[in-house]
Parts: C-alpha cells; sequence; structure tokens
C-alpha cells in the first residue's frame, strides 16, 4: 500500500476518523439505529476512502467526500437488509394495525387526541429520545422505508429503486409507519404533557 | 364521501405524492366536517417538520460518538489495508 504521505488537500486515514469519525458515526447511526451496522459503515466508507483517495478532487470538502461514500454504504446495507427480510413478512400485521385504528366503516375507533403545542416539544431534548424510541420500534420494512424517505431525504423513486418495491407499496408502508409514529407519539409524549388550563 | 381511514392514506401520500384534483377535493370536503382528521393533518405536518429536524442533527445533544473500541478496531483495519 502507498504509504506516501498526503498532498496538502486531504490528510491522513488517522485524521480522518479523528476529525471526521463522530459525524459520520452519527450520520451512519441516524439511518441505521444500530451501533454495530453504522460502526462498520464508518469503517467502510474509511476503507473505501483509502483505497480511493487518488479519485478525490480535492474540489469537496474532505468530510463532503466521505459522507458521500458513506451514504452508499448506507444503501448497500439496506440493499442487504431487504433481501434478509423479505418486505412483506409484516403484511399481516399491517392489516390488524388498520383494523385496530379504524372500525369496519373507516371511522378511527380513538380519534387523534389534540396535542398541546407540538412545535414547543422540538425544544426539548427529552422528546428526541422519545421519538427515536419511536422510530425504532416501527417494523423493520417501515422503518426502512421511513428512514430512507423521511430521514435519508431519499426521492420516491430513489427509495423505490432501493427497497425494490413498486410507488404505492412504498405508499402503503409510510402511511403504516406514520400511524404509528404518530400513536407512539402520542402516548408515550403528548399524553403526558401537562395541559395549558390556566 | 371518503372515509378517515381513506382520507388517513390520502393525507400521508400528500407527502410523497402531489394528489390529482378529485383526491384534493375529496379530502378538503372531508377535513371540513372532521376534527379527527383535521388534527391527524396538521400532526402529520408536524411528524415531518420533527424528523426534518431530527434527521439534521439537532440529535448532536445525544451525543453520539463512536466508541473507544470502535475507533481503535477502525484504525487497525486502515493499518492493515
Amino acid at each position: 500500500m502507498d504509504r506516501t504521505p498526503p498532498g496538502d488537500k486531504l490528510s491522513t486515514p488517522d485524521g480522518w476518523l479523528e476529525q471526521h469519525g463522530d459525524v459520520l458515526y452519527r450520520y451512519a447511526y441516524l439511518r441505521l439505529r444500530n451501533r454495530e451496522a453504522a460502526e462498520d459503515a464508518v469503517q467502510d466508507t474509511l476503507l473505501a476512502a483509502l483505497r480511493g483517495r487518488q479519485q478525490f478532487s480535492g474540489a469537496s470538502a474532505e468530510r463532503t467526500w466521505l459522507i458521500g461514500i458513506l451514504k452508499h454504504k448506507v444503501s448497500d446495507y439496506w440493499r442487504r437488509a431487504g433481501r434478509e427480510t423479505p418486505l412483506d413478512t409484516d403484511a399481516e400485521e399491517q392489516e390488524n394495525l388498520l383494523d385496530l385504528l379504524f372500525d369496519t366503516t373507516g371511522h378511527w375507533r380513538t380519534a387523534p387526541s389534540p396535542w398541546n403545542d407540538p412545535d414547543a416539544a422540538l425544544e426539548q431534548s427529552q422528546f428526541w429520545h422519545v421519538l427515536s424510541d419511536c422510530l425504532a420500534g416501527l417494523p423493520p420494512a417501515h422503518a426502512r422505508a421511513f428512514s430512507l424517505c423521511e430521514i435519508d431525504g431519499l426521492e420516491g423513486s430513489d427509495a423505490c429503486k432501493v427497497l425494490d418495491v413498486a410507488p404505492t407499496n412504498l405508499w402503503v408502508m409510510l402511511h403504516r409507519a406514520r400511524l404509528r409514529l404518530r400513536q407512539c407519539l402520542e402516548n408515550r409524549w403528548f399524553q403526558r404533557q401537562p395541559t395549558n388550563d390556566a | 364521501m371518503l372515509t378517515c381511514k381513506e382520507v388517513s392514506a390520502l393525507v400521508s401520500q400528500s407527502l410523497d405524492r402531489r394528489l390529482s384534483w378529485r383526491e384534493r377535493l375529496g379530502v378538503r370536503l372531508h377535513l371540513f366536517i372532521c376534527d379527527a382528521c383535521t388534527r391527524f393533518k396538521w400532526q402529520m405536518e408536524f411528524l415531518r417538520r420533527a424528523t426534518q429536524r431530527f434527521a439534521r442533527g439537532r440529535i448532536e445533544e445525544v451525543s453520539l460518538q463512536l466508541s473507544d473500541k470502535a475507533r481503535d478496531r477502525i484504525l487497525r483495519a486502515l493499518k492493515q489495508d
């Protein structure tokens, strides 16, 4: 392996880990929500960067370049995970979710309750722990769809490719994920907040 | 008239694609008379705001860091390569 000192535009791999390790890890963790998978993604990213460092143009900042590689590693992870757990495993459970929330005439069994000043929640660190827990509690296929589209910011058409599903399937998965997240936030956050009764 | 179940699906899809005018009209008529679905719609919009902020790394408060163990392992892997 070529160990020549890097040019002034690119620091050493040790330096990458030092300077960008936590940022890369955070990026990966937020998308994969799994410590080991996130650590592996960081390692794979730095290895790929080391092998491909000739291709670093210097035009983009080093961190942007590394995050670009990491994005691919995250997609690879989902693609592998997609093969390991077929998407329709929780199809049955999805039906149950709708039956749980809506009666046979299509009305809410329990209407969504009013949330008191939801945007104030965004200022409280504890809220983010609750949201994180709610995301982790989603069925795997829904979590994957939601994470790709809403957290990773993939376009619908790209998410469909990664998940290997038709757009209508994706919309169904996102709908179920949102119903579940809504319920989870209501139970675990909004119903526990004091109301404004002067 | 659309049911709440159908409206909840369309409200969700409105975040993912542009609804047809027919769908938009159906949703609007339903929301006009249904408080539950109106709240649902607001909550879906809130969920998106929250998730986007979550994605942007407000989570830094949670202090996610690579553990020393992972750091050592990665350094070793880099050296071996």
